[in-house]
Parts: C-alpha cells; sequence; structure tokens
C-alpha cells in the first residue's frame, strides 16, 4: 500500500502565533491519482500547501515524497525534488514569449552557467536545442504552440492558465500541484482544463488540485480530502465526500442543528 | 525560406557597413579636431557601462543607483597599480583582467547585502554603495591606524592620481600614436580603436548572457521572483551572479578610462554619472541591446553636440541677443529631450519587439 503512495503527510501542525492553522492533517495520493484538496475559504488549504512547498516550516509532523522525507528548507528546492506547481492568480513572466517561459520552466533539469552563456561550448548548444524542443513539445501539449513568439502578457486569460501548466510540467515534476486553476474560467474553458488534467494524470504525472469549482472536483478527482478550520474533516472518493455530514455541515452550515440547505455546492 | 536568406544578406550587408563607418568614424572626426574623438571615445566607454548596467536594471530587474562605484573600483585599480603613485607599473593585460576581477568582488559585496531587497528600497542602499565608494576615495589619501601615528596615502584623496600610464604592449605605446600608410592616427584615434574592440567584446557578452539559462532565469527573476522561485531557481545565486557581472563591464569600463585620461578624481565618480547610465538604459530601452547602445550614445554625445550647436554665436544669429548662458540651455535642451522621450516612448526608443 504505502509503495504505491507518491506523496504522504502525516500528522501536520502549524500555528502562528495562538491559531492553529493546520491541526494534525494526514493524508496520503496515490501514484498517478488525481487528488482533489478542497475546503472552505480560510479552511487551511493554502496554508498547507505553502509548507509542503517549503515557505513555512512545519511545526510537527512529517512529509514524505517519493518514499524519501520531503524536508525542504527554500522554496528552489521544491521543483528540484519533483513538484511543480501553478498560482491561485496567475504569475507569468509577462514581458517574456510564451516559449521562453517554458523555457524557465527547463531550468531545473539543466546546467549550463555563465561561462558556458559567454563560451557556448558544443555541449550548451546541444542542451539549449534540447530545452527549446522540449518546450515546444509541451506547448503543443497545451494548445498554445501557436502564440509561441508572442509575450505572454498578450495572452487570453485561459490561455494563460495553460501556460502555466505547461511552464510548471517543463520541471519534470512528479507531482504538479493546480492551485485553484479553474477560477475565473467560462464553461467551455472549465472543460478544457479537466480535459488537460486527465490526459496529464493519464501521462503519469500525480495532480494535485486546489480547487473551489465542485463540478470540476467531483468530476475529475478520484480521492478528494476536506480541510475545515485547519483539521481534515473527510477523505474519501467524490460519492463519499458528497454524502459526508461534516463536509456538509462545513460548507453549508447547520450549526444548533438547523437543517441543511441543499445547494448544487455539495 | 528564400526571403530568410535575403533577409539574413541584407543583415550581413548591413552589418558591413557598419562595421566600415566605425571603423572610418575616428577619421574623420579627426578632421573635425581631437576633442570629437575624446566625444567618440567616451562614448563608447558610456556604452559598455549602460551595456553592463543593462543586466542589473534592464534584465534582472534590480535597480541600483550605484553603479558608477564599480567604474571608480576599475578606473582606481588601474590608477593606483599603473602611475607613479605607488611607483607601480603593471601591464595592461594584467591590470585590466584585475580592475574587472575586483569590480566584479565590489559587486558581489554590494550583491550580498541586499539579497532581500527590492525596488525602491533597493534603489536606496545601492544609491548609499556608490556614494560610500566616492567618499572612500575622496578620503583615503590620510588612512590611519590605530596602533601607530603613522598616516598612508592610498587613493590621494580629492586631488586625485595624475601621470597614469596609458596602454601599451610589445613596447608600443597607444597613446603616443602611430603613422600608418601616410596616416597620421593620434593617440585618442587608437583609444578608440582599442575601445571599440573592447564594446564589441561586451556586446557579444551581454547578448550571449542575456540569451542563455542564466540570462531567462535573470528575466524570470524581473518578471515574478517568487514564480521564478517556484521553478526552481535559486534566485539568491542569480542575483549575485548580476550584480557581479554587471560590475565586471563596469570595471573594464574604469580601466580603460584611466588608461586614456592620465588622470582620475573622485568626482568622476559623482551620484549623476549613476544618474546618467541609468538614464541611457531606461531610454534606450530596458533589457533591449540595441536599445542601451543607442541610448548610451544619444546621451553621451547629445550634451557635447548641443555644446557646439546652441552656443552665443547661434543665439546671435537667431534672437539678436544671447538669452540664456550656452551652459544653461545646454541642460535645458537635454533636458526638455529626456522629458519628451519619456512622454512619448516610455518603453524607451528602441524597446524590445513584441513578437520574436
Amino acid at each position: 500500500m504505502m509503495a504505491s503512495m507518491l506523496f504522504t503527510a502525516e500528522g501536520v501542525t502549524k500555528k502562528f502565533g495562538g491559531v492553529t492553522a493546520l491541526d494534525n492533517v494526514s493524508m496520503s495520493i496515490a501514484r498517478g491519482a488525481i487528488f482533489g484538496l478542497i475546503g472552505p475559504n480560510g479552511a487551511g488549504k493554502t496554508t498547507f500547501f505553502n509548507t509542503l512547498t517549503g515557505l513555512y516550516q512545519v511545526d510537527q509532523g512529517k512529509f514524505t515524497f517519493d518514499d524519501k522525507p520531503l524536508n525542504v528548507k527554500a522554496p528552489h528546492e521544491v521543483a528540484q525534488v519533483g513538484i511543480a506547481r501553478t498560482f491561485q492568480n496567475i504569475r507569468l513572466f509577462g514581458e517574456m514569449s510564451v516559449l521562453e517561459n517554458v523555457m524557465v520552466g527547463r531550468h531545473v533539469r539543466t546546467k549550463a552557467g555563465a561561462f558556458g552563456a559567454i563560451f557556448r561550448p558544443p555541449s550548451v548548444h546541444r542542451e539549449e536545442a534540447a530545452i527549446a524542443a522540449r518546450s515546444h513539445e509541451l506547448l503543443e501539449y497545451v494548445g498554445l504552440a501557436k502564440r509561441a513568439g508572442d509575450k505572454s502578457r498578450t495572452l487570453a486569460y485561459g490561455e494563460q492558465r495553460r501556460l502555466e501548466i505547461a511552464r510548471a510540467l517543463a520541471t519534470d515534476p512528479k507531482m504538479i500541484a493546480l492551485d485553484e486553476p479553474a477560477a475565473g474560467m467560462n464553461a467551455t474553458e472549465t472543460i478544457a482544463l479537466r480535459q488537460l488534467i486527465e490526459r496529464i494524470a493519464g501521462d503519469g504525472i500525480t495532480v494535485m488540485l486546489i480547487e473551489h469549482d465542485m463540478r470540476l472536483v467531483m468530476n475529475v478527482c478520484q480521492h478528494i480530502a476536506v480541510l475545515d478550520y485547519g483539521r481534515k474533516i473527510a477523505d474519501g472518493t467524490p460519492a463519499h465526500i458528497q454524502k459526508d455530514a461534516a463536509v456538509i455541515k462545513a460548507y453549508l452550515g447547520g450549526a444548533h442543528g438547523e437543517p441543511a440547505a441543499t445547494g448544487e455546492k455539495a | 525560406m528564400t526571403t530568410l536568406v535575403a533577409d539574413n544578406k541584407k543583415k550581413l550587408i548591413a552589418m558591413l557597413l557598419l562595421g566600415v563607418a566605425l571603423l572610418l568614424l575616428p577619421i574623420f572626426a579627426g578632421f573635425l579636431g581631437q576633442a570629437w574623438v575624446r566625444i567618440l571615445n567616451i562614448t563608447l566607454l558610456y556604452v559598455m557601462l549602460a551595456l553592463g548596467l543593462n543586466v542589473v536594471v534592464g534584465v534582472a530587474g534590480l535597480l541600483d543607483l550605484g553603479y558608477v562605484a564599480f567604474y571608480a573600483v576599475g578606473a582606481y585599480t588601474w590608477a593606483m597599480l599603473a602611475s607613479s603613485h605607488f611607483n607601480m607599473h603593471l601591464p595592461f593585460w594584467v591590470l585590466l583582467p584585475l580592475g574587472a576581477f575586483l569590480a566584479a568582488l565590489a559587486g558581489l559585496m554590494l550583491g550580498a547585502p541586499v539579497l532581500k531587497l527590492r525596488g525602491d528600497y533597493l534603489a536606496i542602499v545601492t544609491l548609499g554603495f556608490g556614494e560610500i565608494v566616492r567618499i572612500l576615495m575622496n578620503n583615503f589619501d590620510k588612512v590611519g591606524l590605530p596602533w601607530s601615528d603613522a598616516t598612508y596615502n592610498i587613493t590621494n584623496g580629492p586631488r586625485g592620481i595624475t601621470g597614469i600610464d596609458g596602454i601599451s604592449f610589445f613596447g608600443f605605446n597607444v597613446s603616443k600614436g602611430l603613422e600608418i600608410f601616410g596616416l597620421q592616427l593620434s593617440g585618442l584615434q587608437l583609444y578608440y580603436y582599442v575601445f571599440l574592440v573592447f564594446t564589441i567584446i561586451s556586446v557579444i557578452g551581454v547578448w550571449r548572457l542575456q540569451h542563455s539559462r542564466l540570462g531567462r532565469a535573470w528575466q524570470a527573476l524581473r518578471e515574478d521572483e517568487i514564480a521564478a522561485k517556484a521553478m526552481g531557481i535559486n534566485t539568491r545565486n542569480i542575483k549575485l551572479a548580476a550584480f557581479a557581472f554587471g560590475a565586471l563591464t563596469g570595471g573594464l569600463s574604469g580601466g580603460l578610462f584611466a588608461a586614456m585620461q592620465g588622470f582620475v578624481s573622485p568626482e568622476s565618480f559623482g551620484l549623476l554619472e549613476s544618474v546618467m547610465i541609468l538614464a541611457m538604459v531606461v531610454l534606450g530601452g530596458m533589457g533591449h541591446i540595441p536599445g542601451v547602445i543607442l541610448g548610451a550614445v544619444l546621451l553621451a554625445a547629445m550634451p557635447e553636440v548641443i555644446r557646439y550647436v546652441a552656443d552665443e554665436n547661434m543665439q546671435h544669429k537667431v534672437f539678436g541677443t544671447v538669452l540664456i548662458a550656452p551652459e544653461v540651455l545646454r541642460n535645458l535642451i537635454f533636458s526638455l529631450a529626456m522629458i519628451l522621450i519619456m512622454l512619448f516612448k516610455p518603453a524607451g526608443l528602441w524597446p524590445s519587439p513584441e513578437k520574436k
């Protein structure tokens, strides 16, 4: 069982002063799975994500990634171990071309330095050609090949999201973490996104999806964990989560024993 | 495909014409007077400075207001080790790399403490650094030690260092000039060719750096530091590299300046110089090498050209009398030109193209 898990968190706790942002959170993500992490605003999703990616250090608990303890001390080490991410509020390199954005993603898997850059030995020429070729492939993959030469800030919103995914894929990740990729997308764009996510998982890359669009999460994820006030309140298949009383309560209220209203959120 | 070949041919012809023009330029300028040749030489030094600062500000996006400090380090390295000041006369092939190396070291010294600063905060600290270097040059003529009364004269203070050796190789002194094919080339004209070689090396070096893995990382840093980190870029290392490479170019330019001028003093390395070099980068087009070169050429040459054009004679002809002192008029026209460029071309005169 454990060997098939790519990522596990065990008893992760993170406190900010008196506030316990994460309280003894444990979860595991199977290799090749599409895993959803959901919860109401302020539930601790982003905090969890930031501890995982080295922005914060955990107070207690530990992460395991790819059968090794995950112990990152600086954000740039995360890509090295094989976790790539996209951002909730798109963070592209706006003045760089679409192709260059993806080429930056290859940084962590290549090694030419300053002297290589200036003197350009054959090995650097080969490396540069390989970077460009792989980046073109990834642009084809997300359907942006035609825009390769444009500055990335000129892309439409949905295209920018896809470019972020291509850039993340360029780091050769074992797991890609998508932070609210469907935010601000219309229905057509969301369907295209869903197909892209399924294709990425089909190619063997584990997907961790942090998302508010419940229809997307329920349709695309095989496994979902729900956070509320820093605690994990549920963990299971989409069908299981939809019926879970604690989840319905967290999303729709229902304190003081009031009957929970039915809504499309669940 | 055929248009591509034709384009390349056109480019080649343009490059050849530019090369010939650059080679003949000092000879024509020489007919007008050696002062014009000096303007050309200073312009080339500014092109190198602007290219170096462009790595830091234009490509990596680190606002540096103390860049002239590296120019000073290069110039003083040459001045102190190739003059009667310490009675040392090291050859240029030791001095130029040494000056560039020490400047790069100074770049790292500036870079290390400001790694976490951005924007305005970074600008203030770098501005302070530039001033510190200038004040050091000004006051290191009486360096005392706590345990003795003796003082040491390291930089000769505000009087500056005079009698600096020019460039000479194989026993040939560049400053002395040369007669070739019946053509008399002055020392200044020969310096032009030396500077041109180093400028071309700088252009190629900086261009290659910018269009490399490191250059892309610098641009990513400029555009979004958090996203750059998430891509696995060690932003600390590449920031230091940007400061070091920018400083290296400045140091090289400084050494060449000292060799041509034969005299350095702290007042050549004031804040206004840093601002001027920054203006060249910004007005030309940040991060775009042809634009930066254009900016440097215009801003270095324009004040001198205006000096010759907008003199009292001209005012007599136009207004019948001298309305404004020529020096004031010169600054007025210069400032006005800068304001107009920023109003009508906010991205610079020649910014990087929208489509690659």
